[in-house]
């Protein structure tokens, strides 16, 4: 009877938090997820207090509670602060939130559909693609769907981007890295300088320079009215990707033994393709391209919890709103009273970050081939 | 249930202008073990593809069970018939026991969720592998043997009446080969076994096919198929065929020492 206790010990030793997934994984997963979501609350309070004014936290919890109705605390605070804490920085924390979560389950889902592990909308040109679609609408501003134009368009730019890198990067059934990367990246820079051409040649000047920011990816300017969209793209991706985590697992066993397995892996991938696409898009539209978050967030998730897309789904995504909300805290006051666009900073990170992977990635092969 | 009929009647498959199978007929009756031999590029591989429905015939049908196999959804094929492939990789954090679950997807509508049943079948699967001690080990770090038990494993967790095989014995050392062609033998279902090596097929499976340059060139019980005849033709090797006084089965002896003759598949 020592075998058992040997395997509990070592499984211990190789990953902490992850032994028999029937009894401890959901208990380890709850914690997380607890976790992530008192985190995520205490994010979201710092990111309602700080800035140019400074509101305290007990103040932030005043304010919000009496605005939806509680009134547990004496309004002693100023006009102006409720509306910086309400109508500035709240819509900003929520879109944040969405953006972060909904840029970490794509990144997610991605790596599975296109199985590599570098799969990223930002490095695949599909947020290029996406920025692309909302410029032409800006530029020669076509209207054909109303306010939902810009959204639409982006989604429309967003899924050409990610087939034509797809078309590209795939020979013989597979996607090398670095082909995939390579491809993400030209498609990324002939679709961004033809995006640059646009702005540059357009004669609404003003609109060009508020457009080039927006570029670079930012959280400003966000308010209540545009939320509701982004918000349901999030809440549709999420629940339709986690409806369908057992066939994304099943990509991780290679496209040959997901058939085996009973997906019908062409059809799965151009419906997910289409699914990600539109978040990718409306996101894109509410705040520019932020890049690295589907890559970061992912991975480090899997680190903890494993690679079941049952957990790893719910897990980035908090994680993933935690993690943004934070970098545009920071983005509002590295550099105060300057701001800084969000995108700047992930990238700033994610770098590093997609160069230790791909090391890492490379030993792994390595490993495999000398065994 | 004892298994699956499976018909493959004469069956092309192409890739571009290039023929991999020409004109291949195999049946396995309910509970038989098939095996397909024969040399590198002769279109065992091929052949098990368009069983596990990833190869579309060019020209004729691949029926299970008298329905051919490419008119039902992926996903009722895959409750009736799992397949260990070839090649397989996963360089994501999956554990071993999270692989064998996979097996259990094609019996679970999207929003079920594990059940204590399920949960059985993984440890028996596992169990009857030998790799009960690597559930909780990551896939990705295993070693070729381990990792070819664990796919078996999974397989056998999808409760298949049809089990396609393309080398389930590569990387396992001689005991986990005994083990795991011992428990295609004991199990309640049809298994087509595409294998190297020719004293393992001709002990373990009833019948054999052997597949050179893409067609079928013999079929039948091991002992009237494997001769050295046979051999010379289709593998180019001298060779000595005996039966093995233990354990009745063909025994196939190479003598590399003799030249070697041209093959020819016709």
């Amino acid at each position: 009877m020592t075998a058992p206790v040997t395997d509990a010990a070592t499984g211990r030793a190789v990953r902490p938090g992850k032994q028999d997934t029937r009894r401890a994984g959901p208990a380890g997963l709850t914690i997380t997820l607890v976790v992530l979501a008192v985190l995520l609350v205490v994010s979201a309070t710092a990111g309602l207090a700080i800035g140019s004014v400074q509101v305290p936290p007990g103040q932030v919890w005043g304010i919000v509670t009496h605005a939806l109705g509680a009134d547990w605390a004496e309004p002693d605070w100023s006009r102006a602060r409720e509306t910086i804490v309400l109508d500035v920085r709240a819509p900003r924390v929520l879109l944040g939130a969405v953006a972060g979560a909904g840029l970490a389950v794509v990144g997610t889902a991605l790596q599975a559909l296109i199985r590599n592990p570098l799969a990223e909308p930002y490095l695949l040109g599909v947020s290029s693609g996406a920025s692309l679609g909302a410029v032409v609408v800006i530029v020669f501003g076509v209207t054909l769907f109303g306010p939902a134009s810009l959204s639409a368009a982006a989604f429309a730019g967003a899924l050409g981007a990610l087939l034509l890198v797809y078309a590209t990067a795939r020979t013989g059934g597979r996607i090398t890295s670095a082909r995939l990367v390579l491809s993400g990246v030209a498609i990324a820079a002939v679709l961004t300088a033809v995006l640059d051409l646009l702005l540059l040649t357009t004669d609404r000047g003003n609109e060009a320079r508020a457009v080039l920011a927006w570029t670079l990816g930012g959280l400003g300017g966000v308010n209540w009215g545009t939320l509701w969209l982004p918000s349901a793209a999030l809440l549709l991706g999420t629940a339709v990707l986690m409806v369908q985590a057992r066939n994304l697992n099943l990509l991780l066993a290679g496209e040959e033994a997901a058939t085996t397995m009973g997906l019908d892996v062409a059809r799965f991938r151009a419906r997910m393709f289409v699914l990600l696409s539109l978040v990718t898009g409306i996101l894109v539209a509410a705040c520019g391209p932020i890049g690295f978050v589907g890559l970061m967030l992912p991975h480090t998730v899997r680190l903890a919890v494993g690679g079941d897309h049952r957990r790893v789904l719910p897990t980035a995504a908090l994680g993933g709103a935690v993690f943004l909300i934070w970098a545009d805290i920071a983005a509002r006051v590295v550099a105060a009273p300057m701001e800084i666009p969000v995108g700047v900073l992930t990238a700033l990170c994610g770098g590093p970050f997609f160069l230790w992977l791909m090391r890492r990635d490379a030993r792994r092969s390595t490993d495999r081939g000398g065994s | 249930m004892t298994g699956t009929e499976l018909v493959i009647d004469t069956v092309t498959l192409t890739a571009g202008a290039h023929r991999l199978v020409e004109d291949v007929s195999l049946t396995a009756c309910p509970g038989e073990v098939i095996g397909l031999v024969g040399p590198n590029g002769s279109g065992k591989s091929s052949l098990l593809r368009a069983v596990y429905r990833v190869l579309r015939p060019a020209t004729g049908q691949v029926s299970v069970d008298g329905t051919d196999a490419w008119s039902l959804p992926v996903r009722r094929l895959a409750q009736t018939v799992a397949a260990v492939v070839q090649e397989s990789d996963a360089d994501f954090d999956l554990t071993v026991r999270e692989v064998v679950a996979m097996g259990r997807t094609p019996h679970k509508r999207l929003l079920d969720g594990d059940t204590p049943e399920d949960a059985d079948l993984i440890e028996t699967a596992l169990a009857v592998v030998d790799a009960t001690d690597l559930a909780h080990r990551p896939f990705d770090r295993l070693s070729g043997g381990e990792r070819q038990r664990a796919l078996v494993a999974r397989a056998l967790a999808q409760q298949p009446s049809l089990l396609v095989m393309d080398e389930p014995t590569n990387h396992l050392d001689i005991r986990h080969q005994l083990d795991v062609l011992g428990t295609l033998r004991r199990l309640p279902a049809t298994v087509l076994v595409a294998l190297h090596d020719l004293n393992l097929a001709a002990y373990y499976c009833d019948r054999l096919y052997v597949l050179c340059d893409g067609t079928v060139t013999a079929s039948g019980p091991p002992a009237e198929v494997l001769t050295p005849q046979l051999l010379a033709r289709v593998y180019g090797v001298t060779s000595e065929v005996t039966l093995h006084p233990r354990t009745g089965a063909p025994q196939v002896t190479f003598l590399p020492g003799e030249p070697r003759t041209p093959t020819s598949c016709g």
